[in-house]
């Protein structure tokens, strides 16, 4: 960190960013009860990411000096009131800003006298200064669940359903690869007799899908250290005990080991399921990616004009073990010193060096917890490793790889530099994307 | 009498200083005559993400070439500046730089302890962690609404870093909540650099003009050449010094009048830079009237002559075959306030009829107190009145539910966002990014082809139109749009 705490190229917004969360959930709409600006803020780090009722169409109180003096609850009733006029949704997440936060208004109670109505209303506190949007994704989503999903509670007999999970994994738009990467989970998990509820995106089914979160069995967290609490609250809620990996499976080894443990784990907590086919499942698709691999290898081993033989990266924790481990084994290109932008609290730090530092028994990958990129910019820019290097990072990271005369690959946001739609990089056919994006990139340097 | 006081650390809100409004359904001709005997602002009931001051101001320093930029606040209130350093890059050719610098923007990242202890410490420390890192000639610290409510004294501290690190160190008041009307952030940072960077004139010189503007390309070159002068853009891709002698410019001239009303006054009233009495030149009246005030100015009349006759002669007959195609075609416009005026100048020099408008916020009379800057007045003069005239701070939903009245042939927008509805509803639909390139008689030229570009290859939004996910309630699409706007007069 910086002596003074300062921030250079954020890769992460503050605690109001999670309305993407909101925004992530088919047919739900955010609420601010913030500054005029926190959407546009928001809206312009993610990018393409209106949603069904994001961006310009989210309502907002808009803080004037009035509110800020007198405070903003009247405001906010009005402006919840007539939502319901307007918008057609199935699910309200009041968010509060900076300035609602200051001025102290109790938008609690507020939002549960619409709730006592039977309005499908919940609040969470998301002013800047408490958190960022890592934290706050958890923020929003235990309000979901402790506010709205806990009135569904008498419908469903918790844990009843053995087979289904709920997976807790990539945070929607923060990971750009999340509407991919949250499709191939749920296909791997279904290759393995499990349903998961996905909760957020296409794959999802809306707020009914919610409502359904105390019958799953059992739950599946895919994190590095984000998440975590929502883990935590359904195990303390309902009882479902939850298998927890520490990065985002990339390429067969890392696919393979996920599938394995969710799936001992399923099978400990009395899921019914073929564990015969489970394990062909497993096999069939291992095979079929180093059907890919054995095909490439020549060229990997072979191609003599040049490829990139060492990567830097910077991302989420869950990103840079993910991709070190992939990159060394599954590409033979070997990571160098790795960035971990996501502001980790130093209580997962450890776990996460270890777990990077398992990559292999040969070398050592320096890794470094810098949310302020651009100190990360000035050691890169003292590091000199032989041969040709890549950056994967946000596009922030563009600029240097053109400095350094490196290749770049933008995976991180905020990235003006790529479109991502439903690619994924989890998963089998995740790694082979990460390949193709690698040396389609390569390749295209040339001529 | 003038409102500018330069001795005061923040600028006076566009609310109070010029009186302007963001709310307001009726005509153009209703608005411009109400402009001159009190307006009054009216409020919604229901109101969607508005934008704030703060990324204004943001867009105003972050391109200046070797400056550095703080936002002092939580992390979320610098998220979307990566854009601008996306577009300084992008856009540097178009003014000629070779090899654009990676921008410097930071935040001060303050967290909650901060806002109970106060941040000027943290401020105070991140402004020479700035310094060290980046060795900028100018740093510019934006305030925001944390900072604003905990009350941090940002002006003192500036003034002691400026003292220690010898550079101009400069606060910037652009709270979100201090404003509805987002452009009161280029004002501030307009009264900042005013403040701490533009010093007083060494000379006057002639071979100079002031351009406030974005980073669109650089039309006025060649526009300025026969006067044997120069554009001084300011302030994208200006540097600190090419700021410290704006002050020594023959004139200035804007790209909009809504970015440059604060500055283009303040150089005028504090430094003796007159600004032209004349909108910016949009249709061919208004470009004809600015080449003249322009010539006037710089006392080059019979060149300001020749360029128009110039001009008439290589541009008028593909105008007139340009209007003969597009006749009988309407149009919506939505954009930021002259802007919004602007492109209605294009419309109706166009012969394509402006049905309906929702303009962002309406300025009365701009700082320099001239009714020929007004651009909306002239609009009425020139090509008549406009129907279903609606001042609307990107309220989307007061759009769509105009929109789908209304039913235009064609949606021109400007601002990100606004034209999904547009397509949405099958309405094919243009955003031109480059404020520059519907400029004069050439833009005419230019804006009208790209119009019939769009008319005519409208597959894609009728495909669109069939698919479109819509959040709005059919109650609503059915109310008036301004149902919730109420209060004023």
């Amino acid at each position: 960190m910086s002596k003074s705490g300062l921030i250079e190229q954020e890769r992460y917004t503050c605690a109001i960013g999670a309305l993407q969360s909101v925004v992530a959930i088919p047919r739900a709409v955010p609420i601010l009860h913030s500054g005029p600006g926190c959407g546009e803020m928001i809206a312009g780090f993610f990018e393409r990411s209106t949603g069904y009722a994001g961006g310009c169409t989210s309502p907002c109180t808009n803080f004037t000096e009035k509110e800020v003096v007198f405070g903003g609850i009247n405001r906010l009733r009005e402006i919840i009131k007539n939502t319901y006029k307007v918008l057609d949704t199935d699910l309200q997440v009041v968010m509060t800003g900076c300035t609602a936060g200051i001025v102290g208004d109790d938008v609690d109670s507020l939002v549960a006298e619409f709730a006592e109505e039977g309005k499908p209303i919940v609040s969470v506190e998301t002013a800047g200064f408490k958190a960022n949007n890592f934290e706050a994704h958890s923020l929003v989503v235990n309000a979901i669940i402790d506010q709205y999903v806990s009135r569904f509670e008498d419908e469903y007999e918790f844990k009843s359903e053995k087979n289904t999970v709920n997976l807790i994994a990539s945070i929607p738009y923060q990971d750009p690869f999340w509407k991919g990467n949250l499709a191939e989970y749920k296909r791997l998990l279904a290759g393995l007799g499990l349903k998961a509820n996905v909760l957020f995106g296409p794959n999802c089914g809306g707020v009914k899908e919610w409502q359904t979160i105390p019958a799953a069995g059992f739950n599946v967290l895919v994190s590095p250290w984000y998440g975590k609490p929502i883990a935590d609250n359904l195990k303390a809620r309902y009882g479902q005990e939850y298998t927890w990996f520490h990065h985002i499976p990339i390429g067969a080894n890392e696919t393979t080991e996920f599938l394995n443990q969710v799936l001992d784990f399923a099978l400990s907590q009395g899921a019914q399921i073929d564990e015969a086919a489970a394990r062909a499942f497993i096999k069939h698709e291992s095979d079929a990616y180093y059907e890919e691999i054995d095909n490439l290898a020549t060229f990997l081993l072979e191609f003599r004009y040049g490829l990139p033989n060492h990567a830097h990266i910077l991302h989420d924790a869950g990103y840079v073990v993910a991709l070190s481990k992939f990159l060394l084994h599954e590409v033979g290109i070997v990571p160098k010193e790795q960035f971990v932008t996501d502001g980790t609290p130093e209580k997962f730090q450890d776990a996460i060096r270890a777990d990077l530092q398992s990559t292999s028994n040969k070398k050592e990958i320096p890794i470094y917890f810098e949310p302020d990129a651009g100190k990360a910019h000035q050691i890169l820019r003292g590091i000199s490793h032989k041969g040709r290097g890549l950056i994967i990072g946000s596009g922030w990271d563009k600029e240097l790889a053109k400095e350094k005369d490196y290749d770049f690959i933008s995976a991180a946001i905020p990235s003006p530099y790529r479109l991502v739609l439903t690619t994924n990089y989890a998963g089998f056919s995740g790694g082979l994307r990460v390949i193709e994006d690698i040396y389609h990139l390569v390749l295209s340097s040339y001529a | 009498m003038s409102k500018i006081n330069l001795t005061l650390p923040e600028v006076q809100i566009r609310e109070i200083r010029i009186n302007s409004i963001t709310g307001y359904q009726g005509d153009a001709k209703g608005l411009v005559e109400a402009s001159y005997s009190g307006l009054k602002d009216k409020e919604r009931s229901f109101s969607q993400c508005l934008g704030c001051a703060t990324s204004k101001a943001a867009c105003m320093t972050v391109l200046i070439q070797d400056a550095a930029v703080i936002s002092h606040g939580p992390v979320g209130c610098a998220s979307c500046l990566h854009e601008f350093a996306f577009t300084y890059r992008v856009n540097a050719p178009l003014r000629g730089l070779g090899r654009p610098t990676p921008r410097h923007i930071f935040t001060t990242n303050l967290k909650e302890k901060d806002t109970v202890y106060g941040g000027n410490i943290k401020l105070a420390n991140t402004i020479r962690e700035v310094y060290e890192r980046t060795q900028a000639n100018a740093i510019f610290v934006l305030t925001t609404c944390a900072a604003g409510i905990i009350g941090d004294d940002v002006e003192s501290v500036c003034n002691e870093a400026e003292e220690e690190l010898g550079i101009p160190v400069v606060a910037i008041f652009c709270e979100g909540f201090r404003s509805k009307v987002w452009t009161t952030g280029f004002d501030a940072a307009y009264h900042g650099i005013a403040r701490k960077l533009i010093q007083k004139p060494r000379q006057r010189r002639d071979d100079m003009i002031n351009v406030i503007n974005f980073w669109g390309s650089d039309v006025f070159s060649d526009w300025f050449a026969p006067f044997g002068a120069k554009p001084n853009f300011i302030t994208p891709y200006s540097t600190v010094n090419g700021l410290k002698f704006a002050s020594e410019a023959a004139a200035t001239v804007q790209a909009c009048s809504t970015l440059g009303s604060y500055l283009g006054a303040v150089l005028e009233q504090d430094f003796g830079v007159p600004e032209i009495p004349a909108a910016p030149p949009y249709g061919i009246a208004q470009t004809d009237r600015w080449f003249r005030a322009l010539g006037k100015i710089l006392g080059k009349e019979d060149i300001a002559e020749k360029i128009i006759a110039e001009k008439k002669e290589k541009y008028l007959l593909k105008i007139e075959e340009l209007r003969r195609k597009l006749q009988g075609k309407t149009a919506y416009v939505t954009a930021g306030a002259a802007h919004g005026h602007a492109l209605l100048d294009v419309l109706g020099e166009l012969g394509i009829k402006a049905i309906g408008a929702a303009i962002f916020h309406h300025d009365p009379i701009y700082d320099s107190g001239r009714k020929e800057n007004d651009q909306l007045a002239q609009r009425v003069a020139d090509y008549g009145n406009v129907t279903n005239f609606n001042v609307c701070n990107k309220q989307e939903f007061e759009l769509v539910n105009a929109l789908n009245r209304i039913r235009p042939d064609l949606l021109l927008a400007r601002h990100g966002g606004m034209t999904l509805w547009g397509a949405k509803l099958g309405i094919p639909s243009l955003l031109v990014g480059d404020e520059h390139y519907s400029m004069g008689y050439e833009g005419l030229v230019n804006y009208g082809e790209r119009i019939l570009e769009v008319l005519e290859n409208d597959e894609f939004v009728k495909n669109l139109q069939k698919h479109a996910i819509n959040p709005y309630t059919k109650w609503w699409l059915q109310q008036a749009p301004d149902y919730f706007l109420k209060g004023g007069v």
